[in-house]
């Protein structure tokens, strides 16, 4: 009897027909396709689910107790012809499934180009790509355009049927960077890239959204994305282009500090390291950045002289750190000569370029102030270096 | 020397006022409810006098069974913290529309949701889930006690110091906001620099080395105290699974207090483990909480599947269809749990011959369990089906668990992961199983086994409503989630911009809703029954004609559990004697040994939570003062010699008596 209620589902089903399940009814290739395989799984399962559950509910019915007429056989519990059915049936099913899947995780791997613009149409190699660096901040969305030399906040654009090429960072804590319309989503992660390619086949304005709980802004961390027709993005990017603010290195650091909810912005050009600089965590001036630091390390390092290649910390992100019983905050310092390296103050400079803290008042949590009281913020906060030496 | 600032840090570490959390009214409010219970709590066991008997009977026993059954009072106790938690999310998220912030600020909210996943799996399904173990397998294999019962009572209170602590994050500092495992960088000094993940941290520690102790415990007492004659495929299904998870318990919990541990050295002494820069990586914590994950998932699960397998063939009145493949299902389960977690982040970001590794792999697990679910409808198949309530748990298991199973399938092909990962379908997935596997499995063991532990049934009209209403309640609070999912929503939202949403998060409250009933009528279900006991009572000792040892003594057993341990000839061994017209011996009883009771467990447990309390505040003092008290106390263990006691014969021939009795009584009426 509780198979009918199952059947009572059926309706609220068709009901749903009058929602928006965007992750059925993408407005990308990639997504539709993901779609697919999730039918397509879907269907596989049912084969055997549904099934199952029918006998539950009849095997449950007929057998029970006040039916005596039903066969009763206590002692019978083996029978190998049996015992081989309810073992190959799912083994047939995963069969198919997996292989669908071993060819739907390679063909659908984000860090894959792209082979087709649409169902019908391939890639050729006019198509060129439009590379878009995303930066998880906390919490709002940057997305810089090499091409064009400007970036926006909390707003992509893309020009539909042009594969896209994102490349995804954070700047922080780990965010998941999913526009449900266009493609599978994929972590951002600080220090680390992560690659997706996309295209998006249909005009319109889908949403976007960071899918992995990045903290206390974390529910405002959406953008728009806006599918655009070529003259509409190439207006788009002029208006980025007019907006005349600019961003570098120091803007970038006062932008990353911790803020929700914020509005959408334009920048009308990018330092043309930044992304680099963010995704080897050394924006900062005089910090090492990754790359720096391993391609030391794959020359074997600098052995004991690495260990005092450091310099205080003088502001790192917005959180106070060092542990209660750890050394002083402290950063590599770059300035070691590389071939190539642009940089060459030497470590031990106190140089003034060492960015000063912007501010020292040490943030409340996660940067925002706690809703409901306005207490004193220093409250059960690990104090920044300087007022660390009286414990 | 010191000035009175100094002073103060230097005793109170970082606890201050402040961090009190009387800015929020809920919390006082919540504290103002808490603390006038726990008074009228206190007063009245004061006042009925009844600490010493709890303290002598309760606290210090070493009996498995009361150790079970105070395990399966702290899960309850717990489930009413976590199930008011996902009451509170749930209306947060049934108002937060159209600009509003709702009535949870994120602070608050982040808490919430953090606290709800630790406590549901770790002080809900875990005690649960052991309390069953610690209770129904020394019976089930002849065994008078566990292997090491001391270490059972430490076990078990080491777990409620865990409890302990979450409970005290509610009223003093904060729990967690990172998720309930934490991820880093957020769950690091930088990101999280308050109290919250070191509360996390080291109740998650206190309660691992209860729950490692206990597997320890029960493996041993499966391997080496089965009764004579009870091969290992002569096991009820029950003790097969319970062995499977301890297993699992062993191997796999390890790994979260290495992992939890690496986290807090980052914490307190400035490692780089898990950290952004100077070569951390926190995908590395990412993968190894996931390696303890994914086995733990298990961990709750096979002791379900075992209750299943018993109340199917009970009330089926037959033998277990292909006992056999249903242990060889376990087994390989249990094996192939290890080698799935990293589908839990397909969306890291490794290349797809890892990933579709992981997504087949996973895969493979559905064809054991899909063998299980044939098993038991083979086993209904020809039976005689008694629809009592376990019965009636377990088919509506069945049914809702396929479903389940059949999105958690579909969400191990990476591609399909990628569009639902984090998202409310993976929610309802995870809610699918653990509530329509577990916690429905939970259920029908309790209703199951509570004669047995009891001496009387539960009353079944009570039980009928819960059942209704969890049922009924599930498909309201988790179908709407998955249409949620599909409508690209991801959890952990606390606010919503599209109000297109707001209908399916009302449905979802309001099975939120039917739930409560549920759990109100489960507890008035156990309230009725305890004042109708006697027209529930069970004489028999096996009041639903059962297979397995465990009704083969009085209910409830004496502490000795079998006067002659039984000789066992067939997996169904209780109805195997009971066919072949088993006769109660009546003479020549023995003295019992016995262990003894001892306080150490609790003084033991106890030391751990002011240690850890120290260790969270920074009250050096306290965490260093608990440390050698805590060497000290067990060091003196080793010389208390007053180990073990003789029940003497005399005894056990009265005790065997009033059962005779009994059962002449019960045969008359």
């Amino acid at each position: 009897m509780r198979y009918w209620k199952i059947l009572a589902l059926l309706p609220l089903g068709l009901a749903l027909g009058g929602c928006n399940l965007v992750v059925l009814a993408p407005s990308g290739d990639v997504a539709a396709q993901q779609r697919d395989l999730v039918i397509i799984a879907t269907v596989l399962m049912l084969l055997i689910v549904v099934p199952v559950m029918v006998a539950t509910a009849m095997i449950a019915w007929r057998y029970r107790q006040s039916n005596q007429s039903a066969t009763y056989t206590p002692d019978w519990d083996h029978s190998t012809q049996l015992e081989l059915l309810i073992w190959a049936a799912p083994l047939l099913i995963i069969i198919c499934l997996g292989a669908v899947t071993w060819m739907g995780t390679h063909l659908l791997d984000p860090y894959r180009t792209l082979g087709r613009i649409s169902a019908d149409r391939a890639v050729t190699p006019q198509d060129k790509p439009l590379e878009v660096n995303v930066v998880a901040l906390d919490w709002k969305w940057l997305f810089i355009y090499p091409e064009y030399g400007i970036a926006s906040l909390n707003e992509l654009a893309a020009p539909v049927n042009r594969p896209l090429d994102f490349r995804i960072t954070s700047s922080s804590v780990m965010n998941s960077f999913y526009i449900p319309a266009l493609a599978g989503q994929i972590y951002a992660m600080p220090g680390m890239q992560s690659r997706l390619h996309a295209v998006i086949n249909k005009p319109g304005v889908y949403r976007g959204f960071s899918a992995n709980y990045s903290g206390a802004g974390f529910s405002g961390m959406r953008f728009a994305f806006h599918g655009l027709s070529d003259a509409e993005f190439a207006s788009w990017v002029e208006k980025a282009k007019a907006s005349g603010t600019q961003l570098g290195k120091s803007e970038y650091l006062t932008l990353e500090r911790p803020s929700a909810n914020e509005p959408v912005r334009y920048y009308a050009s990018v330092d043309g390291d930044l992304f680099r600089a963010i995704l080897n965590m050394c924006v900062e001036t005089g910090k090492m950045c990754m790359s720096e630091m391993m391609a030391i390390d794959a020359r074997g390092g600098m052995g004991m002289a690495g260990v005092r290649n450091t310099l205080p910390l003088a502001y790192d992100k917005f959180a106070g750190r060092g542990a209660v019983f750890g050394a002083e905050p402290s950063f590599v310092a770059g300035g070691v000569c590389l071939p190539g390296d642009q940089v060459t103050r030497m470590a031990e400079d106190s140089s003034p370029t060492v960015l000063a803290p912007l501010d020292w008042t040490p943030l409340q949590g996660r940067g925002l102030e706690r809703p409901g009281l306005m207490r004193p913020s220093k409250a059960s906060f690990i104090p920044l270096p300087t007022s660390k030496s009286n414990s | 020397m010191f000035d009175t600032a100094n002073l103060t840090k230097l005793i109170f570490g970082r606890l201050t006022l402040e961090s009190l959390p009387l800015h929020e009214p809920i919390i006082v409010g919540t504290f103002a409810m808490v603390a006038l219970g726990g008074l009228a709590l206190l007063g009245a066991l004061t006042y009925f006098r009844l600490w010493g008997y709890l303290w002598k009977e309760w606290f210090t026993t070493v009996d498995h069974k009361r150790i079970g059954i105070m395990y399966m009072v702290l899960g309850i106790v717990m489930l009413l913290r976590g199930f008011a938690d996902a009451l509170m999310m749930r209306l947060q998220q049934a108002i937060a529309f159209n600009g509003s912030e709702g009535y949870l600020n994120s602070h608050h909210y982040d808490q919430v949701f953090t606290a709800h996943g630790v406590i549901m799996i770790f002080f809900v399904a875990m005690p649960l889930v052991t309390g069953l173990m610690n209770y129904v397998v020394p019976l089930q294999i002849g065994a008078r006690d566990v292997s090491f019962p001391f270490l059972n009572n430490f076990s078990f209170w080491m777990t409620t110091a865990g409890a302990v602590l979450v409970m005290c994050s509610l009223f003093v500092g904060e729990f967690a906001r990172t998720g309930w495992l934490a991820y880093p960088p957020l769950s690091n000094l930088s990101y999280s620099p308050d109290v919250g993940v070191d509360y996390y941290i080291w109740a998650l520690q206190v309660a691992g080395v209860g729950t490692l102790l206990s597997g320890v415990n029960l493996i041993c007492t499966i391997v080496k105290m089965r009764a004579p004659g009870m091969t290992m495929m002569k096991m009820p299904v029950f003790t097969w699974t319970s062995l499977c998870t301890n297993v699992l318990i062993v191997a796999s919990f390890p790994v979260l207090t290495a992992v939890l541990a690496l986290l807090s050295l980052d914490r307190y002494i400035g490692t780089n483990f898990f950290t952004n820069d100077f070569g951390g990586d926190p995908m590395m914590y990412v993968n190894l909480i996931w390696i303890w994950g994914h086995p733990e998932v298990y961990i709750l699960i096979l002791p379900a599947f075992g209750i299943f397998s018993e109340v199917t063939s009970t009330f089926s009145g037959k033998r277990l269809f292909g006992y056999t493949s249903m242990v060889y299902a376990t087994v390989v389960i249990t094996i192939l749990s290890y080698l799935v977690w990293l589908h839990h982040f397909f969306t890291m970001g490794s290349g797809a011959s890892v990933n579709s590794f992981f997504g087949i792999t996973t895969m493979i697990i559905s064809i054991p369990t899909g063998a299980k679910m044939f098993n038991w409808l083979f086993t209904m198949y020809r039976g005689r089906i008694r629809f009592e309530l376990p019965m009636m748990w377990t088919v509506a298991f069945m049914l809702t668990f396929v479903i389940g199973g059949m999105t958690g399938v579909l969400l191990a092909v990476p591609p399909a992961d990628f569009v639902l990962h984090n998202s409310l379908f993976l929610v309802a997935h995870f809610h699918n199983v653990i509530i329509g596997g577990v916690l429905f499995g939970l259920f029908a063991g309790i209703a199951y086994w509570f004669p047995k532990a009891f001496g009387f049934k539960l009353d079944p009209f009570w039980g009928k409503m819960s059942f209704w209403f969890w049922t009924v309640g599930f498909y309201f609070a988790f179908m709407p989630l998955y249409v949620l999912g599909l409508m690209g929503v991801t959890r952990r939202l606390r606010t919503f911009d599209d109000p297109s949403l707001q209908i399916w998060f009302v449905i979802a409250g309001i099975g939120a809703f039917l739930i409560l009933l549920g759990i109100a009528s489960f507890l008035i279900q156990i309230a009725v029954s305890v004042l109708r006991r006697e027209q529930l009572v069970d004489t028999t000792g096996d009041p639903w004609d059962a297979r397995t040892l465990e009704w083969a003594t009085s209910s409830p057993p004496p502490a000795y559990n079998f006067a002659f341990t039984p000789v066992i000839h067939d997996n169904d061994a209780w109805w195997d004697m009971k066919r072949r017209g088993y006769a109660r011996p009546l003479t020549g009883f023995k003295a019992i040994h016995m262990p003894s009771n001892t306080g150490t467990g609790v003084i033991l447990a106890g030391l751990s939570t002011t240690m850890a309390f120290g260790l969270i505040w920074y009250m050096w003092w306290m965490a260093a003062g608990s440390f050698v008290a805590l060497l000290a106390v067990a060091i003196g263990h080793t010389f208390n010699y007053h180990r073990s006691f003789h029940i003497p014969a005399d005894e056990v021939v009265s005790v065997e008596r009033a059962r005779t009795e009994l059962l002449v009584a019960g045969a008359k009426s």
